[in-house]
């Protein structure tokens, strides 16, 4: 029988599963390359939350709770894993890429002696073998990987691949693993909170608002948000505007920050040179606003608006409540 | 202290990449080649270190055919102190783990208290190889440093990682591994005096076989390079702007169902 396809959950840390984890879960399922389970690690999980796996299609929920596993740190989490994989031999470990995850299948993989595909966009069952595509080069080109034996490992990029419907007939059984945790080194000193915006997570949210050098200071960026306030979306910057320091770098969108791939992106004075297009080419649908017609960003763009963004930004806006009032 | 900071060679993002004939690789020809942007915060970090505690040693490593050899003289330039270039064929098809075992392997004979690296390179963008690293040699790590301090006895080092709405600070024992992300630093420019010392500095040359190593053990092979789909042409939308927003909000509803 062929092995498992593990997916490593991601979670609210307060016991939920985070919603990228439908997305995992789904491209699990859809490869159809042998069953689908969960590999979760937590300090605490909640039965609402492995309902919620068992309902994205996990039959199997692998549970490592206790004190040990929080906060996260790749010293602890890797042993305890490949320990187990070792016994069940998965044919795949998949995770989304978070800040953590990306670290520790990274880790883990070199445990494993096993290869890794880092930031995959797609997956497909070639016969008997998996392969992955992920960009490459600052999003120029695309790089199709195969692994020389399992368990084959990969992260996903979020937003990518279509979230599993959740059917609550669907349930997991639990298997509950009592691993002898490595004591950590690494100690937790304090979590510095950046102040809340009250808008989304810029890599987690499905509308994303960015402003450039158009926007020609700080204390413009409050247009932004007002809109972003509007339709849910997240406000990020290109890298001009950071390095004017204009925004803090978490809010970067490209190469050298995050990388998003929302249903709808909505650039406004930005121009589009390469290393923003890097972090931002695989959105579903872009918008660019820009006074200059000939900005790159407008080859790429689905829908362009050639004029002043300070003049687009509350027409935009005012037609978006006028939408979503209705 | 002995800091070993790992670097690469890759194309300048607006370098234009073709791909090769093979074809799995691009083709090199025309290609600017510079030190990937997180090195750079990664060498300066180690050098501000070194400057902070008055004495230590920063020594660049990089894996790559001969061109690499100018990468790690920009990190002799910035003022690394001598460098070591894993340069053998037998890596060519080097993935992240044979890559990380190499530099694993040359760590293991420096024995540094520090190992820093940039969050990821910007060619292949996988951001494996730091903490691929630290499991080979069984050290600690922390990617995303956005900020590090080193304790007075260079026992321990305390360090803000950056995650998902903040910063986590870690004290971590030494040896560990860091990954460098930006906002670290802002990494300084060689100064001529630099390059011109930069020359006399050494670059080692090191084999597999240096390092009891055979050729082959990538568990990741690329099978193609494509080329991206072409994206649908897109559309200008005219008129005022008030026209314009309003068409806009009609067609993101109706034509593309994005809102």
């Amino acid at each position: 029988m062929a092995g498992a396809f593990w997916c490593v959950v991601e979670d609210d840390r307060k016991g939920a599963p985070k919603k990228v984890m439908a997305e995992v879960l789904g491209e699990a399922t859809r490869l159809g390359g042998g069953p689908v389970e969960a590999v979760w690690l937590a300090d605490k999980v909640t039965d609402e939350g492995i309902r919620q796996l068992g309902a994205w299609g996990a039959t199997k929920v692998w549970l490592f709770e206790g004190e040990a596993y929080a906060p996260y740190r790749a010293e602890v989490w890797t042993p305890v894993v490949a320990e187990l994989a070792g016994k069940e031999q998965p044919r795949a470990i998949l995770a989304p890429v978070t800040s953590r995850l990306r670290e520790f299948v990274a880790r883990l993989a070199a445990r494993l002696g096993a290869g890794l595909s880092a930031d995959s966009v797609a997956f497909a069952m070639e016969g008997d073998r998996l392969v992955a595509t992920r960009p490459v080069y600052a999003g120029k080109l695309l790089s199709r990987v195969a692994w020389a034996k399992t368990p084959w490992i990969a992260t996903l990029r979020p937003n990518v691949f279509k979230p599993a419907d959740a059917q609550a007939d669907r349930t997991a059984a639990v298997e509950r693993v009592s691993a002898t945790a490595p004591p950590a080194t690494l100690k937790l000193v304090e979590r510095r909170e950046e102040v809340s915006t009250g808008l989304p997570e810029l890599t987690e949210a499905e509308i994303v608002v960015s402003g450039g050098r158009g926007m020609k200071g700080p204390e413009n960026y409050v247009i932004l948000e007002d809109m972003g306030r509007v339709i849910g979306a997240a406000v990020g910057a290109s890298r001009a505007a950071v390095d004017a320091g204009w925004r803090p770098h978490r809010f970067q969108i490209g190469q050298t920050g995050r990388t998003i791939s929302p249903k709808l992106y909505l650039g406004f004075g930005v121009s589009g040179a390469i290393q923003h297009l890097a972090g931002m080419r695989t959105s579903k649908v872009i918008v660019a606003v820009n006074k200059d017609p000939e900005a790159p960003i407008f080859k790429i763009a689905d829908f362009g608006i050639v004029a002043d963004l300070f003049e687009v930004v509350p027409a935009l806006a005012a037609e978006f409540k006028k939408l979503l009032e209705k | 202290m002995k800091i070993v900071v790992c670097v690469k060679q890759v194309p300048d993002t607006a370098t234009q990449v073709k791909i090769a004939s093979d074809p799995k690789t691009i083709d090199t020809a025309g290609i600017t080649w510079i030190v990937s942007p997180y090195d750079e915060f990664a060498v300066e970090e180690a050098l501000r270190i070194k400057e902070k505690r008055g004495q230590g040693e920063v020594i660049a490593v990089s894996l790559g055919p001969d061109r690499v050899k100018e990468t790690l003289r920009s990190a002799l330039a910035m003022g690394c102190d001598r460098a070591i270039h894993l340069n053998d064929p037998a890596w060519a098809d080097a993935d992240t783990l044979a890559t990380a075992r190499a530099l694993a392997a040359v760590i293991k004979q420096e024995q540094p208290a520090l190992v820093l690296c940039g969050r990821q390179a910007i060619d292949d963008d996988m951001g494996a190889v730091a903490a691929q690293v630290a499991e080979i040699l069984g050290w600690p790590c922390a990617s995303w440093i956005m900020e590090e301090t080193v304790d007075a006895d260079a026992k321990s080092i305390r360090v803000g990682r950056q995650v998902e709405g903040g910063l986590e600070i870690f004290d971590s024992p030494l040896p560990c591994v860091l990954s460098a992300q930006k906002g670290l630093n802002e990494p300084r420019y060689p100064t001529l005096k630099g390059i011109m010392g930069a020359k006399k500095k050494e670059i080692k040359d090191v084999k597999a076989a240096d390092l009891g190593l055979g050729a082959g053990g990538s568990q990741l092979g690329i099978t193609a390079l494509e080329a991206l789909p072409p994206r649908p042409p897109g559309r200008i939308i005219p008129g005022t702007v008030e026209e314009a927003a309003k068409e806009l909000v009609r067609a993101l509803r109706e034509d593309a169902k994005a809102i």
